[in-house]
């Protein structure tokens, strides 16, 4: 029963990300990103990832959190699937371990879009993981992206 | 699915493909011993691997094919439509258990008793025909015979075995065809001689051909297309950078480099080319079903075959093309008792051309059937609401032609199985319209259509223009422009006109409604900036036969770009056709002409008829400021007035003798074309201040009577009027209120005022004239 899972981790306002390593193709520093006019908002941009174009979903705003004040630049997290959709967040953690016995189930009061997208929480020593749900997070963007439409 | 079935369905799908038009096409020469043979093949391959692979129900189905084949073959049949029917009715159903075969990996439970039935009977049908001089003939072939044609007979055991036969039946397969089936003339010894050298020629042609080429997987090759659109965008940041660079060294590979890339591309691009003949290749079967179901008789012609596109594009003009030809013999080509009545061949016509012009594809689809009756166009658009009536009495031939391809729209008296459901030319158009073609149609009443399909050789590679808006680019098909506009400040302020709000650009005489871009996409105007102080540059478009202009910031150069399409999180932004990679690396959007037109509003029906109406007004003379340059018909109205109409309210000036007026219903009227003409006498609708003296009387007027035949709301009336003095261009600038109903306006026209005449309130008039008869009683008698 002691399966181990890697995860690559990443921060959002502080929060502790994590998504299945075999999921994640690269992450890269900076892309320049072409705004969508009309999009919908989760949807950051497009970005040039040497010759594919790939859409840049901003996991800020897909989780109902505020857009970044600071400034700095996003680093991107480039998942793979057919359309190679890009994650942005905000700083980028190591790839941790863990097995099964540390996951647990969101708790039901975890309301909103967050619940959404959140498969469960892996209990870290220090911190709390949340695993993202990668084909949910693209699924209901697309919902959400048809609702946007005017 | 197993490697070897998968190889059995893809060769037999395109050997069905291929029997199709070869059976149509043996009907035409039912001496064509190369194309029975090629059928036979053909026939017997599917049968030889189904008994292989173990699908008896298909097999069955071919034998019996197989066998009424080896008959015709052997010309102990002759061919006849029903046995074209029959044999193309087996194709289908072959083709059925393959696509069974294909899903289920069965050969499914139809086991097809009536076809089979069908098929035993024709064979035993022509055995009485079966011929007498065989055997003289046989001995006479028998010494002539190629031996390379027993490689062709060792395989196909169901035919007499004796190979000499073959050879005379040949002879007299020939025979018949010359002369009549049932008294065959002992053929010469030559013509055998000669059919059966041929064959071998040709299968070795076949087997080096096959041997030259291979079967690359679509997939490959759509990946190779794409890395040569990568290859092409890096190419392009290199020629850019290296522009700005002094070292030969680095210049000249880079301009070496250039070369390969065009070249690398073109030949890649190549390899994604099919001749047309593909899509074509179907046709003279469609035109032989639909002229066969509804006792059409039709010929089609076509040339060209062999122009190469796109495979996508391909793909995407099938079905409309289909479409059209399914149209042409349906409703295009009339009935033979028809044709022949009105001076034509019984046999209809249909031809169709491809050919490379200009960079794009153009394809021809034209037909010698009745052409299309723009009148009854007209009066199907009336009745299903799509323009009104004002709308119509305006619309030239050319306009009433195109409302073919609104949705909803169809001629047919009734509805077929075969077409005319009405959802026809605006699928055909949308279809074309989403590969940046272009649709073009022109009818010749009693002559026949021409449809003209213009599309470009690919899809993934598209010269575009760049414009700028609000500082981010976007690219717009360079198929979609029909014009650049630049206008200045000040003709920004003076000639953006609006209706209604909406604004307008007056463009040749016609209004263009604006779009603007950063508004469309709601972009936000930096601080400082705004709109009406600068400079516009419009872009003029066109989407679905509705021109606009759309106002743009900065029109950049046009490029080559590679199309990508946008990911499904964003599939759902019509207004977006893709996203390209700029030559600095920055991703720009491509604008979807079409998208962007429904997002603005431009394609619905009421902005159109706003506009309409609005163009109309200009049309009319109502709107002063609006006024331009005109054309007016002047006439004289009673009592010598001066009156007016837009000539393009005028439909035709005629003469018509007194002595022919009629008088109906209250109305006077006159035979014309075949329709009851209702004629309106200017002076008496139109109230006289000064006496009413003409009222009751006989036609007086001057003999000739000179008549403005005029259309309005769906309805033609004729105007008497006293006499047409002349067709003027004014910009008819002055002008006063009316003072009399039935006039428009008054005018100065050349000088002199003039009024302008309201057909509509001139109808009302006469109406109301005709229902008070009592009153009026003398006005009718």
């Amino acid at each position: 029963m002691a399966q181990t899972h890697q995860f690559c981790t990443f921060y959002l306002d502080k929060l502790m990300f994590g998504l299945e390593l075999q999921k994640v193709q690269e992450v890269i520093r900076f892309l320049e990103i072409t705004e969508i006019p009309l999009a919908p908002h989760v949807v950051g941009g497009l970005m040039n990832l040497r010759g594919q174009i790939v859409t840049g979903i901003d996991l800020r705003r897909r989780l109902g959190l505020a857009d970044r004040t600071d400034g700095a630049h996003p680093m991107n997290v480039v998942i793979r699937s057919a359309d190679g959709a890009v994650r942005l967040v905000d700083e980028i953690g190591d790839v941790v371990e863990v097995t099964e016995e540390s996951f647990e189930r969101p708790p039901e009061t975890l309301q909103g879009k967050v619940r959404e997208v959140i498969l469960g929480v892996h209990k870290l020593k220090r911190h709390l993981l949340h695993v993202l749900d990668t084909e949910k997070a693209c699924e209901t963007a697309e919902t959400v992206a048809s609702g946007g439409e005017r | 699915m197993d490697d070897l079935i998968k190889e059995f369905l893809i060769e037999s799908t395109e050997n069905l493909d291929r029997l199709d038009s070869e059976l149509v096409k043996l009907e035409t020469d039912p001496s064509s011993q190369e194309l029975l043979s090629s059928i036979f093949r053909t026939i017997h391959t599917i049968k030889g691997s189904c008994g292989f692979l173990g699908f008896g129900k298909l097999e069955k189905v071919a034998h019996v094919g197989e066998s009424l084949l080896s008959r015709l073959r052997d010309g102990k049949l002759s061919l006849t439509p029903e046995f074209t029917s029959g044999l193309l009715a087996m194709v289908d159903s072959i083709r059925t258990m393959l696509g069974e075969i294909q899903t289920t990996g069965q050969d499914g439970n139809e086991t097809y008793p009536e076809l089979i039935a069908t098929l035993n009977k024709l064979q035993d049908q022509g055995q009485g025909l079966a011929p007498k001089a065989e055997s003289a003939a046989l001995s006479n072939a028998a010494a002539k015979k190629n031996p390379a044609k027993k490689s062709d007979g060792a395989n196909l055991e169901e035919r007499p075995a004796n190979p000499a036969q073959q050879g005379a039946d040949l002879n007299r397969k020939n025979a018949v065809s010359a002369s009549r089936p049932d008294a065959p003339a002992t053929p010469p010894a030559a013509a055998g001689e000669t059919q059966s050298s041929q064959q071998p020629s040709d299968d070795s042609r076949l087997r080096s051909a096959a041997a030259e080429t291979i079967r690359v997987d679509v997939h490959l090759l759509d990946r190779l297309m794409n890395l040569v659109g990568e290859l092409v965008l890096t190419r392009n940041q290199i020629t850019q950078f290296s522009a700005r660079q002094s070292d030969p060294n680095l210049i000249s590979p880079s301009q070496q480099l250039n070369m390969l890339t065009s070249e690398l591309q073109e030949e890649v691009m190549k390899t994604r080319m099919q001749p047309i003949s593909n899509v074509f290749d179907k046709f003279p079967r469609v035109v032989r079903d639909v002229a066969t179901a509804r006792g059409k008789q039709v010929v089609i012609e076509m040339e060209g075959k062999e122009t190469e596109l796109d495979r996508s594009l391909l793909e995407a003009i099938k079905d409309p093309l289909t479409h059209i030809v399914r149209n042409s013999v349906d409703h295009g080509i009339e009935m033979p008792e028809l044709r022949t009545a009105s001076g034509k061949r019984a046999e209809g016509h249909i031809k169709l051309v491809a050919r490379h012009e200009g960079g794009q594809v153009l394809i021809e689809i034209s037909d010698d059937g009745a052409g299309i009756d723009t009148a009854r166009v007209k009066s199907k658009a009336l009745e299903r609401g799509v323009i009104t009536a004002q709308q119509a009495g305006r619309m030239t031939e050319q306009e009433l032609l195109n409302l073919v391809f609104l949705p909803g729209f169809s001629t047919a008296e009734k509805v077929t199985n075969l077409s005319g459901r009405g959802v026809g030319m605006d699928v055909v158009k949308t279809n074309i319209d989403r590969v940046n073609g272009s649709v073009d149609l022109q009818s010749y009443p009693g002559k026949g259509t021409t449809i003209r399909i213009k599309i470009p050789l690919t899809l993934a590679i598209v010269r575009a223009v760049m414009i700028q808006s609000n500082g981010k680019r976007f690219a717009i098909p360079q198929v979609n422009i029909q014009e650049l506009v630049r206008l200045d400040a000040d003709r920004v302020r003076t000639e953006i006109e609006s209706v209604h709000g909406v604004p307008v650009y007056r463009i040749r005489g016609r209004l263009l409604p604006l779009v603007y871009l950063s508004k469309e996409l709601r972009l936000s105007r930096k601080a400082g900036e705004s709109a009406q102080d600068e400079a516009a540059n419009i872009v003029v478009l066109q989407a679905n036969d509705h021109p606009f202009g759309l106002v743009v910031d900065a029109i950049n150069d046009s490029e080559e770009i590679v199309v990508k399409p946008l990911s499904r999180q964003l599939r759902a932004l019509k207004i977006f056709a893709g996203a390209t990679i700029m030559g600095d690396g920055k991703v720009a959007l491509i604008l979807d002409v079409v998208g962007l037109a429904q997002n603005a509003n431009i394609l619905s029906e009421a902005s159109d008829r706003a506009l309409a109406e609005k163009s109309a007004d200009l049309l009319s003379g109502k709107e002063q400021s609006l006024a331009e340059k005109q054309t007016f018909l002047l006439f004289a109205g009673p009592d010598d007035g001066r009156m007016a109409l837009p000539l393009s309210a005028v439909a035709r000036l005629e003469e018509f003798r007194a002595a022919d007026i009629e008088k109906s219903g209250g109305e006077w009227v006159i035979q014309y074309r075949q329709k009851i003409l209702p004629l309106i006498r200017l002076d008496v609708v139109l109230e006289e201040r000064r006496t009413r003296r003409r009222h009751g009387s006989k036609i007086v007027e001057p003999d000739p009577l000179q008549v403005l035949v005029c259309n309005d709301e769906g309805r033609t009336i004729g105007i008497i009027v006293e006499q047409i003095l002349d067709i003027v261009e004014d910009r008819a600038a002055v002008k006063t209120e009316a003072t009399r109903e039935g006039i428009q306006c008054a005018v100065v026209i050349n000088d002199r005022v003039t009024e302008l005449i309201d057909i509509p309130a001139i109808q009302r008039i006469a109406e109301a004239n005709r229902t008070l008869s009592g009153e009026h009683a003398e006005v009718i008698d």
